[in-house]
């Protein structure tokens, strides 16, 4: 868990960087710190591995005031993501990946067996493992600035604008892979980025930080969306907040038996519909064909919402569907039913909107 | 055995001395010009001083160096030492600002990544800043090696013998012959030096050679 008191850095010329910041980062949560530029964000994040060194306040890393450690090896401790990866240009994939290892004094076998067992952890081939990191791209070389933070197996990871720089269609999987490996690994992470779409999908919780470095709102992802705290962070949080809040909503949508085509048959019996769902062997479904097509041509399209999926996923299978029934499928992606839209908005208006108040502290609604 | 009129045992002889004086100072100078460089980029007010500072003793004429050295050291006029001395405070000339530059080239992203890792100051600029400034410094280091080998031929003027010495002997004796074996020796060592730092530098930078 780190803790932050009353945390704030002063330049000498004057400026403030960040200003009188409390909030908790909880033990095995990821606590994302959002804001415009200029917000002290990043500031705040490398005052808690003291590569920067808070001017007032203290920062308690499971209990323990950082202030009073050795920078070096606290920082050895806590693992570090930066933007562009920031590895060792003149390090292979596994020498970089060994560096803390290696700074703990770990001998060159054991370091370089971790290096491997991390690798293959956050999903990069063995056969990158000699080559050196401008060999590889972006989204790659950011795997490697992932698992060169875990290789000590730290407690805490702070990551700074870690996906900003790959490309957009890497970055969503990315995302999920590091959500996943969170969960797995039970990593208290502090994240910061200026991406508040990227904050909702990946954050436990979330720090709204305004210019200044003052703490304009901390709260989950879903009263963030419900409540904004004030002007500020309803602008910041963007026009569609009310669509995107549904991303953490959950309901019950009646879901409609659907009378599919298997792949590879030809004209089933009609059902009377225009438009039939058609599904594999193992009952997945492949795309829609419409029954006056004589060509029988497949239209791929419609996202595929899951059996216990948010509002927001139900909706959108709903409305990107060219037959208007949206998809569901179970877990292992085989065909539940559809549903339709005009019934998931009927949910939406009988469901309770999301409540809970603003917190500034930990001891809040999680 | 002799070359248009010189003997070649004298050549050789001549070449080895011209090697020491121009390549010892080299090294001297590199292992002098690392702590100063990285002293410059340590504590930005020091950056001005001691580049410009280092800089300006290019400008001393070596001959005038040559000379004035045996008062401040105390050695012969004859003596080698001066000669050692004086090129080493070239080659200091030359890598300074080459050292505090190449340190400065390193990243700063990847300067944040070291110290983020806990690597403390000075085992950071060993394992990182150094390495990475590697081939800036490589290319300076270049320079200063075909300026040594050019100045040192100017020591003829005081005895000290190496292979500007042929030109001094060709002139007095008004023969073209030891000008231009002087000539060819001194462009074979500085091609020499050239191939001995390609090949260190590339030895010390596989990830260049795999970056391209």
């Amino acid at each position: 868990m780190i803790r932050l008191e009353g945390v704030g850095k002063r330049y000498p010329d004057g400026t403030v960087a960040v200003d009188d910041l409390s909030l908790e980062a909880p033990r095995g949560r990821i606590t994302v710190l959002v804001g415009p530029s200029g917000c002290g964000k990043t500031t705040t994040l490398r005052m808690i591995n003291r590569m920067v060194e808070p001017t007032s306040g203290r920062i308690l890393v499971d209990g323990e005031d950082t202030a009073g450690m050795d920078a070096a090896r606290l920082r050895r401790s806590i693992g570090y993501v930066i933007q562009h990866a920031g590895l060792f240009p003149h390090r292979t994939v596994l020498g970089n990946v060994m560096t803390v290892p290696r700074l703990h004094g770990w001998s060159r076998a054991r370091a370089r067996e971790r290096a491997r067992e991390v690798l293959e952890l956050v999903g990069l081939e063995p056969a990158h493992a000699r080559r050196y990191p401008s060999q590889l791209s972006g989204g790659q070389q950011q795997r490697v600035g992932v698992a060169r933070a875990l290789a000590a197996d730290p407690d805490v990871l702070l990551m700074d604008e870690p996906f900003s720089a790959v490309d957009p269609v890497v970055r969503g999987g990315l995302q999920q892979e590091f959500l996943a490996l969170q969960e797995r690994l039970g990593t208290t992470i502090v994240l910061v980025t200026h991406d508040i779409d990227e904050a909702i999908r990946l954050g436990h919780r979330i720090a709204v930080l305004r210019e200044g470095g003052t703490l304009a709102q901390f709260s989950s992802p879903a009263d963030l969306l419900a409540h904004p705290a004030d002007d500020f962070v309803a602008d910041f949080v963007g026009a569609d907040r009310g669509y995107r809040a549904l991303s953490f909503q959950r309901a019950q949508v009646p879901i409609h038996a659907e009378q599919p085509l298997r792949e590879g048959t030809g004209h089933a019996p009609g059902s009377g519909e225009a438009w039939r769902l058609v599904i594999d062997a193992d009952g997945r479904p492949l795309g829609w064909r419409h029954t006056d097509d004589p060509e029988e041509r497949l239209r791929l399209g419609g996202t595929l919402a899951q059996q216990d999926g948010t509002l927001r996923s139900m909706l959108d299978a709903a409305l990107s569907a060219p037959s208007g029934r949206g998809v569901v499928v179970d877990d292992r992606g085989v065909l539940v039913g559809t549903v339709r839209a005009d019934e998931v908005l009927r949910a939406i208006q009988q469901a309770p909107r999301p409540t809970g108040d603003t917190v500034r502290t930990a001891e809040g609604t999680e | 055995m002799s070359l248009l009129g010189v003997d070649l045992a004298t050549v050789l002889e001549l070449g080895q001395d011209h090697l020491l004086l121009a390549g010892v100072p080299l090294l001297v100078g590199l292992a002098l010009a690392i702590p100063l460089g990285w002293l410059a980029t340590r504590r930005g007010w020091l950056y001005p001083p001691l580049v410009a500072g280092t800089g300006l003793l290019y400008t001393i004429p070596s001959l005038a160096l040559f000379i004035l050295l045996p008062g401040f050291l105390g050695t012969r006029i004859l003596d080698p030492v001066n000669v050692l001395v004086a090129m080493t405070v070239y080659t200091l000339a030359l890598l300074t600002r080459t050292v505090a530059d190449a340190l400065l080239s390193v990243p700063g992203h990847v300067r944040q990544a070291a110290t983020a890792m806990g690597y403390g100051p000075a085992r950071r600029f060993l394992a990182v800043d150094l390495p990475l400034a590697v081939p800036v410094i490589s290319a300076g280091l270049r320079v200063a090696a075909v300026s040594n080998v050019s100045i040192v031929s100017v020591a003829a003027l005081v005895g000290v013998s190496q292979l500007g010495s042929l030109f001094t002997d060709g002139f007095n004796r008004n023969a073209m012959g030891p000008i231009v074996v002087g000539v060819i020796g001194c462009v074979v060592l500085a091609v020499l030096f050239d191939l001995v730092i390609l090949l260190v530098t590339r030895l010390l930078t596989p990830w260049k050679v795999s970056a391209s």
